[in-house]
């Protein structure tokens, strides 16, 4: 999976940075450019999350893919940011520990390589802030 | 609009199939349907060919092209489309297929879906289903397709109380359906015992929970109905076929463990057959996972949310039950070439329709189809029924 050559020089990729739309105050993460309720009529401003929110739904991946190999087992969520945005992380965690509507906040974490000699590819993770 | 008619039906046998290439797996089963249909491939006027990821898991691309080419149509210059829609691409090549002939710009045409996934290894495998899903918000920090649907089984058991034998039963069921299946690719009954020990995959789902990695090719010929009986003594009506979309990533969705989409293309699908849920007497459904049959029978509003689980206890779903679901053993025991299973979960219900389903047959004069692509972005159901 060479995922890094592009998205390397997204900044959402490093920071929770998204949008907002004006007219009915819904936040997105990733940044939409269009406001699926308001369409053409909504205002779409750049909006940076502060990071905190809790475990919708988690699952512990045993079997991943080629380039999470190494890291199984690992937990896995959807996080609903305090803003509204949802998204898919990890849960830098024991398995034991995660549980529905656990409060997390983002960290920086390195998420991968492209391959042994290739880029490190980083991004965004959560820690339980309990 | 006119109406359409499914006149023959072809299947290879699903299962791991080294010993032949995705071509062949594609003229096997085409060959079936021509011979079903008894027409020659001269009278074929168009072809649609499902097919997910040909690209990743045997390095070929121009689908479309390479199925007209050796089933013998190229150099009659048949047009052939590939349609691509995940693991919904089967069911999106039959809705192509029954448009052209409604719409009059066809009469003749093949509906088809050919997938052949075991040539990679298990990791790339993996890999490649997980593009289903959204590949940069999703697959990047990790997600398989297995965990995605895993985050639907652990939010759906918290919140209606489904327990992990209800879930292990949907796949106890699948597979005493399939063992009556000369085409399944698990023709085995198992216990819940054998779910419930089976490795975890991505908890709370388990390798038993989980249809298997698969190569396949089914096919359908679709032709006006008023000529259908130029063919078959047996012709079976395409009442709908309707489709709908969701985001490409489950973390967008409004409910998590609803998928939308199934909601949105059942109730079309209902309302341009002009039929009702109780009209239906069979439904194959998209059992990628055994939560996924759990939310398809809900979400198509065969019952209320949350009830799924114990009817399916109580042998509701069962082949002799009020609802028989996944006769054919569903994609849990069929197994699933991702861009085939579409096509042979219409095979089934015609024939079942027909009555040819010997051990698995189902009394019934309607019957449905529910093929899902990613985790719900894409939805195609159709309704068919005995003339």
């Amino acid at each position: 999976m060479s995922v890094a050559r592009f998205w390397r020089k997204q900044p959402q990729r490093y920071n929770l940075i998204g949008t907002r739309c004006e007219t009915c105050g819904t936040a997105f993460f990733p940044p939409r450019s269009f406001c699926p309720e308001c369409r053409r009529d909504g205002r779409i401003v750049e909006h940076t999350f502060a990071g905190t929110g809790k475990v919708v739904t988690f699952t512990v991946i045993r079997t991943a893919s080629e380039a999470f190999e190494l890291l199984t087992p690992y937990v896995l969520a959807i996080v609903e940011l305090d803003e509204g945005a949802r998204l898919t992380s990890q849960i830098v965690c024991s398995p034991d520990e995660v549980f529905i509507g656990m409060p997390v906040r983002n960290v920086f974490r390195k998420l991968g390589s492209d391959g042994e000699s290739g880029p490190l590819y980083y991004g965004t993770k959560f820690i339980p802030a309990l | 609009m006119r109406k359409v008619a499914v006149i023959g039906v072809g299947c290879t046998p699903f299962g791991e199939k080294w010993e032949t290439s995705f071509r062949n797996l594609f003229v096997d089963a085409g060959a079936r349907a021509l011979e079903d249909a008894g027409i020659s491939g001269e009278q074929i006027d168009e072809l649609f060919v499902g097919n997910m990821s040909a690209g990743r898991f045997v390095e070929q691309e121009h689908i479309g092209a390479l199925i007209a080419d050796y089933a013998g149509l190229a150099t009659k210059h048949v047009p052939s489309t590939r349609v691509e829609a995940a693991c919904s691409s089967g069911g999106l090549a039959f809705r192509q297929a029954v448009t052209a002939v409604a719409s009059g710009n066809a009469d003749i045409v093949v509906a088809a879906g050919v997938e052949k996934m075991t040539d990679v290894g298990t990791g790339a495998t993996v890999d490649t289903l997980a593009g289903a899903a959204d590949r940069e918000w999703e697959g990047f920090p990790g997600a398989t397709f297995p965990g995605l649907y895993a985050m639907i089984a652990r939010d759906y058991m918290h919140r209606f109380g489904l327990t992990r034998e209800q879930l292990a039963m949907v796949a106890v069921k699948n597979h005493r359906n399939g063992a009556k299946n000369p085409n399944a690719q698990f023709q085995k009954e198992i216990t819940i015992d054998t779910v419930m020990q089976s490795s975890l995959v991505a908890d709370p789902l388990r390798l038993f929970d989980c249809s298997p990695i698969t190569d396949g090719a089914a096919a359908v010929i679709v032709a006006p109905l008023e000529r259908a009986r130029e063919f078959t003594d047996t012709p079976v009506q395409v009442l709908s076929s309707a489709q709908a979309s969701d985001t490409i990533a489950l973390h967008d969705r409004r409910d998590i463990s609803t998928l939308d989409a199934t909601v949105a293309a059942g109730n079309r699908a209902f309302q341009l057959a002009r039929c009702e849920r109780k009209d239906i007497d069979m439904i194959e459904v998209h059992d990628c996972f055994t939560i996924a049959e759990i939310c398809a029978i809900e979400d198509l509003g065969f019952c209320s949310k949350g009830d799924a689980g114990r009817l399916t206890e109580e042998g509701y779903t069962a082949l002799d039950g009020t609802l028989p679901v996944n006769p054919s053993g569903g994609l849990k025991a069929c197994g699933h070439p991702v861009g085939a299973t579409g096509i042979k979960q219409v095979y089934e219900i015609v024939t079942q329709l027909r009555g040819e389903a010997s051990g698995r047959q189902v009394d019934g004069e309607i019957g449905m189809a529910h093929n899902v692509g990613g985790t719900g972005a894409t939805v195609v159901c159709s309704i068919l029924g005995v003339i």
